[in-house]
């Protein structure tokens, strides 16, 4: 099992979470050219170590979050919200 | 190279065992092929025995990090089939199928290929409109397929769970009898084998560690056993596509590396002569029985990327009620191992076999877990486009480029999310 710190809940199993995929990804503008939204929607890097990532607490505070884990150990290094400022009040 | 027979057996058995000599080389790397080959799994394999065999090529090596089937090749659930619904699957995986077929008389190796029949279960009115649609696919494409109702698949399996209260209630199968299940390490050794036959180098603990490039081509490879030059370089390593791409300056590609697990049980006496399967929402299974008598299953990814070759306890969790859900007789089998191997997972759902920008430099990826079933046409029509330079029409659609251009092959219609295929 994959420990992952949630932020807002502690140290949860990976069971209780969605996986959200490469967070690394940023979506270009809707007008944007076909090239960079082929970029984005079917290119990954896929590394062999460290990874960046969303994951969603759908069994717990349903926050998303931006884990940092290693795709070879699956060694978290981090865990944060997703979004800017969210959480800063709890 | 001596040719397996009943005969040689018979006579080694009179001889103390003493006349075999050992199924290929371990050759010391040569610094230049024609060809190199990066994994030497079930593709990479089966790539270089056909290279040799129907091109007349000669100079021709297969690196390998590891060991000979120690890769996915060697932790699938060994099941082969060709019920596909898009065009350009059907006929690739039929081709397969039918390179299985003649297999072992073509290597000279018993690779135990049992076309035992797979039946696709359904549960649901709607599941079955569309397996009947798959059914019909396969037939106008020359396959041939059933479709079974209830009564049908008791018929053939008596102890699936045909009770009103079944979790999944079985109103039906679709089935393809020259399905079956093969033996995964003796289809990694008999290529190996029938490879090294014809010159080919096999060179196991082999790591590709970079490779050699000049303006815009490929060269060669550099290795843990030194470098070793090449007119032509072919990549068919799974799961590790991204890691050695990246090496070679494509650093990003149409794949997620995702894990998957598969069980064996202890052996029991004949059980299950069928490969059954089945998908429902939050159910995915596939079993067989092997020849030792261990039930062979599987079910869903890990969800999530990783490069590790083991297995999480969450999907350990599904599977067996997956597996309970189907065939409750198996509540009080005794699991043997389980373990995972590292899936080459497409946009698409459907492989990559292709050119790519860097001249010289051939990939052969993205199988998602349906690679082991490819082995043979895989090797063969990656041979023919490394020969030739260029696709043959029944590999041009999985070009690299598809998604750019918008033909994606998409057999489940799940979008561009690797683990949903």
């Amino acid at each position: 099992m994959i420990i992952i710190p949630c932020p807002f809940c502690g140290d949860r199993d990976h069971s209780e979470f969605s996986y959200g995929g490469d967070a690394t990804v940023k979506y270009p503008a809707l007008d944007a050219s076909a090239e960079e939204w082929y970029n984005a929607v079917y290119l990954r890097k896929n590394p062999r170590g460290a990874h960046t990532e969303y994951w969603h607490h759908v069994g717990g505070c349903r926050s998303w979050l931006v884990v940092e884990r290693d795709t070879l150990t699956h060694e978290i290094s981090s865990a944060k919200y997703a979004h800017d400022g969210y959480g800063d009040s709890a | 190279m001596k040719r397996y027979s009943g005969w040689a057996v018979f006579r080694e058995g009179l001889r103390g065992q003493t006349g075999w000599s050992r199924a290929w080389r371990d050759p010391e790397p040569k610094s230049e092929y024609d060809i190199v080959i990066v994994g030497g799994g079930g593709h990479g394999l089966a790539t270089a025995y056909y290279l040799a065999k129907n091109h007349g090529l000669k100079n021709i090596a297969v690196v390998e990090k590891g060991w000979l089937g120690g890769g996915n090749v060697g932790r699938n659930t060994t099941i082969v089939r060709s019920n596909y619904a898009l065009p350009h699957s059907t006929e690739f995986y039929e081709h397969s199928v039918k390179l299985w077929e003649n297999l072992a008389h073509d290597l000279n190796y018993n690779v135990m290929f049992s076309q035992r029949g797979q039946l696709g279960l359904f549960h649901t009115p709607a599941a079955r409109d569309a397996q009947a649609k798959r059914a019909n696919t396969m037939v106008m494409n020359g396959i041939e397929a059933e479709l079974l109702d209830t009564e049908g698949v008791k018929n053939l399996i008596p102890h699936l769970d045909y009770s009103e209260n079944a979790r999944f209630p079985i109103l039906g199968a679709v089935l393809q009898r020259r399905a079956g299940t093969a033996r995964h390490d003796a289809v990694a050794w008999g290529f190996a084998r029938g490879a090294d036959e014809r010159g080919v180098d096999i060179l196991q603990n082999c790591e590709v560690q970079g490779f050699l490039r000049e303006e815009g081509r490929v060269t060669g490879v550099e290795t843990s056993r030194g470098v070793i030059r090449a007119k032509k370089v072919g990549v068919a390593v799974a799961g590790s596509t991204g890691h050695v791409m990246a090496m070679a300056g494509i650093e990003r590609l149409p794949i997620e590396t995702h894990k998957l697990q598969a069980f064996v049980s202890e052996p029991l006496k004949p059980l299950l002569d069928y490969v059954v399967s089945y998908g429902a929402p939050g159910a995915h299974f596939y079993i067989s029985q092997s020849d030792k008598g261990g039930m062979v299953f599987g079910g869903d990814l890990d969800f999530y990327n990783s490069y590790a070759q083991r297995g999480n306890l969450p999907i350990v969790q599904d599977v067996a009620e997956s597996a309970m859900a189907i065939m409750p007789c198996l509540g009080r089998v005794k699991l043997l191992r389980h373990w995972a191997g590292v899936m080459d997972m497409s946009m698409d759902g459907t492989h990559i076999m292709s050119k790519t920008p860097i001249d010289n430099l051939y990939l052969n990826a993205g199988w998602c877990y349906g690679g082991f079933k490819a082995t043979p046409a895989s090797g063969y029509h990656f041979a023919d486009l490394i020969a030739n330079d260029r696709p043959d029409a029944l590999t041009a659609p999985f070009s690299l480029d598809r998604f750019e251009k918008g033909y994606a092959i998409d057999e489940k219609g799940m979008g561009p999310t690797p683990k949903l295929h």
